[in-house]
């Protein structure tokens, strides 16, 4: 399984991943190394078996539905690089070029 | 006392020292921190030494001993891997993203240990994020061996399984994904465990990969490891996935023979490239449980194969989704764009090392329209069939015992450059976080110089007989005897 660098681009965009040329060259090489070793799952015939997503032996984990002592405000706000009048501050999600990456 | 000494300790020993009042909490505390100063320039196991917080804690731990109102941990120094929750130090999980962070809240170990009156020494070096087996992949600079500075302590736990190997800590608390704990604590030549999946609440552990993700603990002894599971074990409210089960007292289960006790080796955990010293020395050990009176059961565990390919979707995959809230805006690193996507894009960019960006690419694909049946599900599903291959292995045997790594701990800068390499050193610890099963990693020899573990995995929730079998070939055994700076 090769990777182009096409791939490593858009991989990175839906993470939201800045990378540098030499970092997506670096990234199309050793993931398409760590894919060729993956492919040997491909040996095993899994059609039939059920897929585990966790181990544990517990479901629909339910809790009563009551309130209860929380953070703070000012503690949740005291490591937030950015804030005004106790919200978060970040740039515009609407509009400019942040609805293009969005399209 | 002289302080070397007490350093040295068990925590068991310092537990009867401390009650008898022949050492002092302070005592103990200052020995650790003097410790620390003198030798963690060369080992580089602390990320940061919260001595302040430590000596105060040890005032009061004195205090509360004076009343009598003593718990198992009251008054032992403890390191954390600083990627739990602390609300009195920085936590970074070594990495640049969380700059400046300090968290709100104590992770639930956290909190029991503070109950307990443990004293917090300080935050342990890791790889970034927890991923790599190595902790070279810290964004503060790696961690040396304690046996041979030019050599990595393992990973990702590196720096909590050196601090109890170099007498900077009597205990340490580290987290195992995919064998974070069992292969530095082998590495470092030490006792690490790590629990089964659900035992000790994951909440304030910042996630990697949380279907996988286990705290456990570091010591000189499996009587220890014992004593601190018992004191982070149990229920926790707010982690759903932590188990209501009974914890019980897991020093009760520590035995001196194995009869009647049957331990299985699976044909395939011998693989091309293990170290022949390494090889030996395990095959040493099995012979030593078997003249503990354990009857010895080849069992075959036919998809331990595939397990390192099924991690390397299942983990990436899980901490892709989990790293997406490092993004800039609610703590740690923002470099500011004009747009927030480029906001999220430049932050990332900068706060993220190479593994972890590595990561989190390879599970965005894996997760990633078109290609989520062809690697999400399909390693789902095959993690099914590890899952039952131990089930099955677990109806004839009681434990399995196998190395805990196929060579001892290799050199800085040996396999940076090779991921896939270093991927390989995780092997035979990845199918036990695959199966949810517990694992503890006992010193068992020495090759090349540096100490070689063996790993005795068990049912799920049935620490109590690795944990039996781990003491009983520890009694029986001098390896854990040997300390740093005496080689072989």
């Amino acid at each position: 399984m090769s990777l182009s660098l096409a791939d490593v681009e858009h991989v990175a965009a839906l993470a939201r991943l800045g990378l540098t040329d030499a970092e997506k060259e670096s990234l199309r090489e050793q993931l398409s190394t760590i894919l060729e070793h993956i492919a040997v799952l491909n040996r095993l015939d899994t059609s039939e078996i059920p897929p585990t997503a966790q181990v544990i032996a517990l479901d629909n984990v339910m809790r009563d539905d009551a309130v209860w002592p929380s953070l703070s405000q000012e503690e949740v706000l005291r490591n937030a690089p950015g804030q005004r009048d106790g919200f978060i501050e970040v740039r515009a999600v609407l509009g400019g070029s942040d609805a293009e990456a969005e399209a | 006392m002289s302080d070397a000494k007490l350093t040295t300790l068990t925590a068991a020993a310092a537990r009867r020292m401390l009650d008898t009042r022949d050492i002092s909490a302070v005592e103990l505390t200052e020995a650790h921190l003097a410790r620390i100063d003198q030798l963690d320039g060369d080992i580089h196991a602390y990320l940061h030494v919260s001595g302040d917080v430590a000596r105060a804690q040890a005032v009061e731990a004195d205090a509360r001993m004076a009343t009598g109102e003593v718990a198992p941990l009251t008054g032992i120094p403890v390191a954390l891997k600083d990627i739990l929750c602390t609300t009195d130090a920085p936590t970074t999980a070594a990495s640049r993203i969380l700059d400046g962070f300090i968290s709100p809240y104590d992770a639930t170990v956290v909190e029991r240990l503070r109950e307990q009156g443990a004293i917090l020494l300080g935050k342990t070096n890791t790889d970034e994020f927890a991923m790599g087996s190595s902790t070279e992949n810290s964004a503060f600079g790696p961690t040396h061996n304690p046996w041979d500075t030019s050599r990595v302590p393992g990973g990702s736990s590196g720096g909590s399984a050196a601090a109890v190997a170099a007498d900077e800590a009597i205990l340490s608390l580290g987290s195992d994904t995919g064998g974070s704990i069992r292969q530095p604590a082998g590495f470092c030549g030490v006792v690490g465990l790590k629990p089964t999946y659900g035992r000790v609440s994951r909440y304030g552990l910042i996630a990697f990969a949380s279907s996988l993700d286990q705290i456990g603990p570091f010591s000189r002894s499996v009587e220890d490891a014992a004593i601190m599971l018992g004191a982070i074990a149990g229920h926790d409210p707010r982690d759903s996935t932590s188990s209501p089960r009974d914890v019980p007292d897991f020093t009760q289960a520590l035995r001196e023979n194995l009869r009647g006790v049957r331990i299985g080796i699976a044909r395939e955990y011998r693989v091309e490239g293990m170290e022949p010293g390494v090889e030996r020395a395990c095959q040493d050990a099995i012979a030593q449980l078997e003249e503990l009176g354990a009857e010895i059961i080849e069992v075959s565990l036919p998809h331990t194969e595939y397990a390192l390919a099924t991690y390397y979707i299942t983990a990436p995959a899980e901490a892709s989704a989990n790293l997406a809230r490092f993004d800039g805006v609610k703590y740690g690193l923002r470099l500011e764009e004009p747009t927030l996507a480029g906001t999220y894009e430049t932050t990332r960019g900068a706060g993220f090392g190479p593994e972890v960006k590595r990561r989190i690419m390879l599970g965005t694909y894996a997760l990633s329209s078109g290609y989520y049946d062809a690697y999400y599900v399909r390693a789902q599903k095959t993690r099914t069939l590890i899952k039952r291959d131990f089930d099955r292995a677990f109806e004839t045997v009681d434990a399995i015992v196998a190395p805990t790594s196929p060579t001892v701990a290799f050199g800085i800068g040996a396999r940076i450059d090779d991921p896939y390499q270093m991927y390989l050193s995780d092997v035979f610890t990845i199918p036990a976080n695959m199966a949810g099963i517990p694992g503890v990693a006992v010193p068992c020899g020495f090759s090349d110089g540096m100490p070689v573990s063996l790993q005795v995995l068990g049912k799920a929730f049935d620490e109590a007989t690795i944990l039996g079998i781990a003491h009983a070939y520890e009694q029986a055994t001098t390896w854990h005897e040997r300390r740093p700076g005496e080689r072989v």
